[in-house]
């Protein structure tokens, strides 16, 4: 299969706007700017073409490249500059990268969030690249006069058809700047096994700076003559605030101000609360000790753990779902002619993001316009909020775009930017906003709570031949599933299954919820893939053997749709994962091997783990992982986020669940919602299938197998069959 | 808003940072080192993580132990010999072999907690400088990384300690 049958996301507008997708860019002092112009992937036809990536070569021959999308960790200020100077055949030890100002007209949407940078940006970011070495070439055959065609280029430099004679960029810059601009579409892009830069372990651009403690992150701005804020927000969701003891807070030491602001919108936009300004983040803090506010909760949330469980309980008791979301073949006649059925009930509770960097924003409200410094993975939504919040014009708000100290998903919400907004308009000078720790832990946008009804259908030969799942999740507005509670299409086993039905339960909920790191997929994984090896058990048959049977022949699930899950793709990274693992030897009493397939975001992964227990003791010894995303960009980055998608699953289903009681959340920091650590992190090795499908995203599809496979090994180390997470609930301890 | 009102009830401190005396206006009394460091000495590579001592993002060297900064009341620092991650690498700015390390190891994803991470590092390689698994594990286990950095972590360490 070639990557030509494969078209990346964009490719469209590529073909739309191929006439004005370069122009040069006259650069002060001579050299080479070329402004690439695409439309933003929602703009109309009507709209004018806009620069979404800026290239530079400067006549040194230093080469400057903008990245444009926020960068959380997941790679992509290192991963997409790589595509354009793979193409460009820049020397990448020369290449420099600069965050690009946030500018949706210009650059297109730029936000982090769905695994998606690489598959939306992978063919334009190549014609940039592309574009600019045809340019310098094309400078450097009319300066030999030689064919274009008969000159190549290595790391930064035209050489000549002799094979000796050499140009640098830098040299040709200026002369570049003359060329033709080239219509894309007639640009030859390197094929794979040309290329020098991508594949390759490339160290992450902003390292150096981190290792130094170089002010990057939203939290380190320090604009002159700031002053710091923090935000006392009801404890209950939708809570208003019915009177402070403001001017007791005002007193306190390094108090400059304290003042109550109004709610707008829903909890995603600006909750109401009490903002204290203070000459430090610690005077502020201290004084919101003394902070009492009488909060008007009349309509604020009464949401509670034990009653979620109770309903959820009862409505698995009470049979199917009332709505039914998807339904194939004939479910009836399979569990009536069934040989055998199996049933089980898989639950998973609510989970903060805690990203280490609590939320904060810097906000400066001078002569008419506001400055955002902000750590946000959706800064031009942030944008949008901060001039819904303040009534300013979005035109007279700037946002500097910082590198940003986890998202997860979190921070695609903009809530601590409008309160960040909000304050600045009252206060006269520059305002950071800090949320401490507590703040960040009892208002998150939660990843949602689920339960499961799993019934399956068996065969005298132990194939699966009928699936139905009851589940069992929430509504805010009393129609559909919030944010990351909804069962999505394609969800394995379906298209994999002849007679398959799922059903489902919506119980109304306040609390906020939002995406978590693979949403939905974090949780149905651990639920089906469970299920899967429950069956392999039933039947009596490996489960290896019984997944790849459920894979079947090899095709794409949804035809048409590289996005969908490919069978084929499937089996070879089930199949790899069990190889590299030793699926199948012998372990010693109390260890255990576990395997778990999901795909998700256009990522194919499997996953073994293999652990011990020791009494309630539980130790993950090693975790094999095995991916298929297409071509790897950045090999070091890809392992890292495989490495760190498999910790970051551990230490989700260790201990980590946030509970409700009265509409609050009762954990606070991390000695209530614990993330793993150091002593109890496995050994991960990575393998990737690099296919030659389109290349696709890693910061999210590595996650959601891990659960499973290690809940099948706890199994296979011990009988004990984990259907609820966290493992704390089965009294496991890593 | 004017000066006195910021700086009524609080102080002016100095201390010994990164081998010079350092200013920082406008201390409450008790303030944790790490606000006195970010906000008043503009030093924000130690970082703020949870405020009770259990992430480590806020690790420093307080005469050459590490402590972590949000538990340590400015009064208990004032007189002592404090090093942040901006005063790790040499002065002529030859990185410390556990930074090399972890820009050779690639080790960060956000980024965040590193500094924390190497501050633990630097402490324990300078007690223990050829650390087994176990002394890694140990000295480490008060540092969360989020994103699961722990493998390189590792890794990281034990590098720098083969070219010590």
């Amino acid at each position: 299969m070639t990557q030509a049958q494969f078209p990346a996301a964009g490719a469209a507008q590529d073909a739309l706007s191929r006439r004005s997708f370069l122009s040069r860019v006259a650069l002060a002092g001579g050299g080479l700017a070329l402004a690439i112009h695409l439309p933003a992937p929602r703009a109309s036809a009507a709209e004018p073409f806009a620069p979404n990536v800026f290239l530079q070569i400067d006549p040194s021959g230093a080469v400057t490249i903008l990245s444009k999308n926020p960068e959380i960790g997941q790679g992509v200020k290192t991963s997409m500059p790589m595509i354009i100077a793979e193409e460009l055949d820049a020397d990448w030890a020369r290449v420099a990268v600069v965050q690009a100002p946030i500018d949706e007209k210009a650059f297109g949407r730029q936000f982090a969030g769905g695994s998606t940078a690489i598959p939306m940006n992978w063919d334009r970011l190549r014609r940039a690249g592309a574009a600019g070495r045809a340019m310098l070439v094309a400078a450097a055959a009319r300066q030999w006069s030689v064919a274009p065609g008969a000159c190549r280029t290595e790391k930064g430099e035209v050489v000549h058809p002799d094979g000796r004679t050499r140009l640098g960029y830098g040299a040709l810059a200026e002369a570049a700047s003359r060329e033709e601009v080239p219509d894309p579409a007639t640009l030859t892009l390197k094929a794979r096994a040309d290329w020098r830069l991508l594949g390759q372990r490339i160290g992450g651009v902003d390292n150096p700076a981190i290792v130094t403690g170089e002010p990057l992150f939203g939290i380190d701005q320090q604009p002159d003559g700031l002053v710091y804020a923090v935000y006392a927000r009801c404890p209950a969701t939708g809570g208003r605030v019915r009177s402070a003891n403001l001017d007791a807070v005002k007193a306190e030491p390094g108090v400059l101000d304290a003042f109550v602001i109004e709610p707008v919108g829903g909890a995603n936009v600006l909750r109401g609360g009490v903002a204290i300004v203070a000459s430090s983040t610690f005077a502020a803090i201290a004084a919101k000790r003394r902070l009492t506010v009488d909060w008007d909760e009349s309509e604020a949330s009464t949401d509670d753990s034990e009653d979620f469980d109770r309903l959820m309980g009862a409505a698995l008791d009470g049979g199917p779902g009332a709505e039914t979301v998807a339904d194939q073949g004939d479910v009836e006649a399979a569990f009536q002619g069934a040989a055998k059925t199996v049933s089980a009930r898989y639950d998973y509770p609510f989970l903060a993001h805690a990203p280490l960097e609590p939320m904060n924003c810097t906000a400066h409200f001078a002569d008419g316009r506001l400055t955002l410094w902000a750590p946000t993975q959706t800064p031009g939504s942030a944008i949008t909020q901060a001039a819904e919040v303040t009534g300013l014009d979005a035109g007279a708000i700037t946002l500097h775009q910082t590198r940003v100290g986890g998202g997860f998903g979190r921070r695609l919400m903009n809530d601590y930017v409008s309160e960040a907004a909000a304050i600045a308009m009252k206060v006269s000078a520059p305002v950071k906003l800090q949320w401490t720790r507590e703040d960040d832990t009892a208002h998150d946008f939660y990843r949602v709570a689920g339960r499961h009804g799993l019934e399956a259908a068996l065969d005298a030969e132990g194939r699966v031949i009928g699936w139905r799942d009851h589940f069992v999740s929430f509504t805010h507005d009393g129609k559909g599933p919030v944010i990351g509670g909804e069962t999505r299409r394609g969800t394995f086993p379906e298209g994999l299954v002849p007679n398959y039905r799922v059903t489902q339960t919506l119980l109304p909920l306040r609390t906020p919820t939002g995406w978590w790191r693979a949403p939905a997929s974090n949780a149905l994984a651990f639920a089906v893939q469970g299920f899967v090896h429950e069956l392999a058990v039933a039947a009596g048959r490996d489960h290896l053997e019984l997944l790849l049977e459920l894979c079947g022949e090899p095709r794409w699930l949804a035809e048409g749709n590289p996005n969908a899950l490919h069978t084929g793709r499937a089996r070879a990274v089930i199949s790899l994962a069990a190889e590299k693992a030793g699926w199948g030897r012998s372990l010693p009493a109390g260890r255990g091997l576990g395997l778990a397939f999901y795909f998700s975001h256009a990522g194919h992964v499997a996953e073994v783990a293999e652990v011990s227990l020791e009494g309630n003791r539980l130790t993950v010894h090693k975790v094999t992982v095995a991916a298929d995303v297409g071509p790897v960009v950045n090999l070091s980055g890809a392992e890292n986020q495989v490495q760190g998608s498999v910790i970051d699953g551990l230490s989700a289903m260790a201990a980590q669940e946030i509970t409700l009681r009265k509409g609050r959340v009762r954990e606070t920091n991390f000695h209530q919602y614990p993330i793993l650590r150091i002593g109890a992190a496995p050994e991960v090795e990575v393998h990737f299938i690099e296919s030659d499908f389109a290349p696709t995203g890693l910061g999210e599809p590595a996650l959601p197998p891990l659960a499973p496979a290690v809940a099948n090994a706890i199994f296979a180390a011990s009988g004990i069959r984990i259907r609820e997470l966290p493992l704390r609930k089965a009294g496991l301890q890593l | 808003m004017s000066e006195p009102l910021a700086s009524r009830g609080t102080r002016t401190v100095t201390l010994s940072v990164n081998g010079r005396d350092q200013e920082a206006r406008n201390v409450i009394p008790g303030t944790p080192l790490l606000w006195v460091l970010r906000d008043g000495m503009g030093l924000p590579g130690t970082k703020y993580g949870c405020g009770l001592g259990l992430c480590g993002a806020c690790t420093v060297h307080l005469d050459g132990e590490p402590v972590r900064s949000c538990q340590v009341p400015v009064e208990e620092a004032e007189g002592r010999r404090i090093t942040t991650i901006e005063g790790l690498a040499g002065a002529d700015g030859t990185l410390h072999p556990l930074q090399e390390a972890w820009v050779a190891a690639d080790v960060p994803q956000c980024g965040y907690c590193q500094a924390g991470q190497i501050m633990s590092a630097a402490a324990l390689l300078a007690r223990t400088p050829a650390p087994t698994d176990a002394n890694i594990d140990a000295a480490m286990a008060g540092n969360l990384c989020r994103c699961g950095t722990y493998v390189r972590i590792r890794a990281a360490i034990k590098s720098a300690a083969s070219r010590l």
